[in-house]
């Protein structure tokens, strides 16, 4: 179990970390999320204790983690940054760590044949591709067999085969018992991985939830509605008390409706529609609204601060009900 | 992106299972100081940098050393009252570089390549990683300048059989003193790599820190700067090493053994100053 208290950290006048709290459970993937430059990184950096916390506390299972002389053994971790001495051979850079924690000379060629890297252990690692970094990294981390681990952003830079590895990799070592700690700035990543959320923006703590929990409460499902007559059409749904949203490209939404009573109502008052079609709200969308005041980086004019782009069909003017006024802009 | 969002359930979820449960079948036992000490002699053994330095160190004590008996031999000089010994220091002096370059690079490129995350995390104890460094680089750099100084000295003094036979203690400081001298000057620029914590620079301020004091001095020409001067030509590295072969540049300053007690004096300092950067520093 890793505990967090009031950690902060600034830099200088930035706060990178703002009195962060959390726990991370064992046994469960944990999925820490924020736009880039929102602390993720300097977090975990802290729980390592590579950089000092201008206040606040980690423990790892109660302790402070300069107290385990073998650390490897209790938590490995995957840095963002290619963290490995490029003009030593994968085995080399993985030997020295090994022995640093008294782990068995046996155990590097084991982690580089799980991460597939043993044809490649005889190597300088300043040749390999982003993807063997990354695999390396992770063949660290795995070296003393941990029971809590780490990745920051693993997906980075992978392709989808590399991606699709990671994951199931991640599953696995969860399925084994493992405390598993992995942070994105994807929401679309920590939804397919992750059984915990923790969100943060700016460093401060915006969401401490199950992901269970997270989709029920931001997956809005609405029907859309589109009509050349458009006076009318409200005119119908204002009689028959239907509550019902104007988006600003002329489209109406109505949460949680039912798209057949929708269809029979149209065809009752012989209302022409272009649209009927029943609407996801994405947890991308919700991530960015969660954020959306607290994103560090973000292009002039992008609606998604390293998120995919929206899909085309939805209105660049919607907003759910309980983000605030409906006609207002994103914000972004 | 239709249905990402469903949940795959995992295994350990499952209601009154146990949680975070795993147990490594690898037994723990406990990491000491000489695993530490392990750990770094593979790190030192196993990058290019290493084999570079100490093999130019090897080519210039040899080569000069070599060289100048074969100069002085075919030229019928006369020693005068110095020993053969003296005529290794040449290649000594040039080869205090290729040391420094070691001694930074031990744990400077650590920063550059960002390995020293990767070190900090599998052993937090700086204190242990500055100490291991610094016991494993001291006893390479040591074992190859005393090897390499005593073999020098062994050719010159069958190349020149007519010199003056040098006594067992002029031995000793030519070799050994060399030895822990030069080994010494480079444990001081390891430590000057973990406070600046950059190759290039560390090592030009080594570099700078053996010569400049002698450079300086050639130009103070004033009387006023006369002190100034004198206690830079003394106390300037190539002049204490030079203490060692019995020779002073300056004619005074330190003898015998004192310029080793000079240099771990300012190490010991050195060395404190990079465990207690390294231990209050963000990485
Ligand atoms: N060493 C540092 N010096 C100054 N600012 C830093 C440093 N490291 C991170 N920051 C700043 O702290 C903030 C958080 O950065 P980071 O933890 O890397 O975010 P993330 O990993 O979530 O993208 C950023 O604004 C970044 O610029
Ligand atoms: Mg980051």
């Amino acid at each position: 179990m890793i505990e967090l208290e009031g950690l902060t950290k600034r830099y200088g006048s930035k706060v990178a970390v703002d009195h962060l709290s959390f726990q991370v459970k064992p046994g469960v993937v944990t999925g820490f999320l924020g736009p880039n430059g929102a602390g993720k990184s300097t977090t975990m950096r802290m729980l390592l204790d590579l950089d000092n916390p201008t206040s606040g506390t980690v423990r790892i299972d109660g302790r402070h983690y300069r107290e385990l002389a073998e650390p490897l053994k209790y938590i490995g971790a995957l840095l963002d940054a290619k963290a490995m001495h490029g003009g030593r051979t994968a085995y080399n850079n993985l030997l020295c760590l090994a022995e640093s924690n008294r782990i068995p000379a046996a155990r590097v060629s084991e982690v580089l044949d799980t991460v597939g890297l043993s044809a490649v252990a005889k190597k300088k690692a300043k040749g390999f591709s982003l993807g063997m970094g990354q695999r390396l990294g992770i063949a660290s981390a795995l070296l003393g067999d941990p029971e809590i681990l780490m990745f920051d952003e693993p997906v980075n830079g992978l392709d989808p085969e590399g991606i699709h590895w990671i994951r199931n990799l991640m599953k696995q070592l969860a399925g084994e018992g493992r405390t598993i700690f992995v942070s994105s700035h994807l929401m679309s990543e920590m939804a397919l991985t992750a059984d915990h959320l923790i969100v943060i923006g700016q460093g401060r703590l915006l969401a401490d939830t199950s992901m269970a929990d997270f989709i029920r409460q931001n997956s809005r499902s609405f029907v859309r509605l589109r009509s050349p007559q458009w006076e009318r059409l409200l005119d119908v749904l204002n009689q028959n008390s239907v509550p019902f949203l104007q988006t600003g490209d002329g489209a109406i939404e109505i949460d949680n409706g039912r798209i057949e009573a929708l269809g029979e109502l149209a065809a009752r008052h012989q209302l022409v529609l272009h649209e009927l079609s029943g609407q996801q709200a994405s947890l991308e969308e919700a991530f960015m609204q969660m954020t959306a005041g607290s994103v560090e980086y973000h292009a002039h004019g992008a609606t998604t601060p390293g998120g995919p782009p929206p899909p085309p069909d939805r209105g660049a003017g919607r907003q759910a009900p309980n983000w605030g006024a409906h006609d207002q802009g994103r914000g972004v | 992106m239709s249905t990402p969002y469903q949940q795959q359930p995992h295994p350990q979820q499952a209601p009154g299972g146990p949680l975070g449960t795993y147990t490594s079948p690898i037994a723990v036992r406990r990491a000491t100081f000489g695993d530490a000490l392990a750990s770094e002699w593979t790190k030192i053994r196993s990058v290019r940098s290493t084999m570079w330095t100490l093999g130019v160190l090897i080519v210039l004590l040899l080569g000069l050393g070599l060289l100048t008996g074969i100069v002085v031999r075919s030229s019928d000089a006369h020693m005068g009252d110095n020993s053969v010994l003296l005529l290794g220091f040449y290649g000594v002096l040039l080869g205090t570089i290729c040391v420094i370059t070691l001694g930074v690079l031990t744990i400077a490129s650590e920063y550059g390549t960002g390995m020293i995350r990767t070190t900090l995390t599998a052993c937090p104890s700086r204190g242990r990683i500055l100490a291991a460094k610094s016991v494993v680089f001291f006893l390479l750099a040591f074992v190859i300048v005393t090897a390499m100084t005593t073999l020098v000295a062994a050719i010159q003094s069958a190349l020149l059989p007519d010199a003056r036979t040098p006594s067992g203690g002029e031995w000793l400081r030519a070799t050994v003193g060399v030895g822990l001298y030069i080994a010494m000057l480079g444990l001081l620029s390891l430590a000057v790599g973990a406070l600046i914590r950059h190759s290039a620079g560390s090592i030009t301020i080594m570099i700078g820190v053996v010569l400049l004091p002698l450079v300086l001095a050639l130009f103070m020409f004033t009387p006023s700067l006369e002190g100034v001067r004198n206690f830079l030509l003394e106390y300037s590295i190539p002049s204490q090493l030079s203490a060692f072969y019995g020779e002073s540049i300056s004619g005074s300053g330190p003898a015998g053994w004192d310029p080793l007690w000079i240099i771990t004096g300012i190490t010991a300092v050195a060395l404190g100053g990079a465990f207690l950067s390294l231990n209050s520093r963000d990485v």
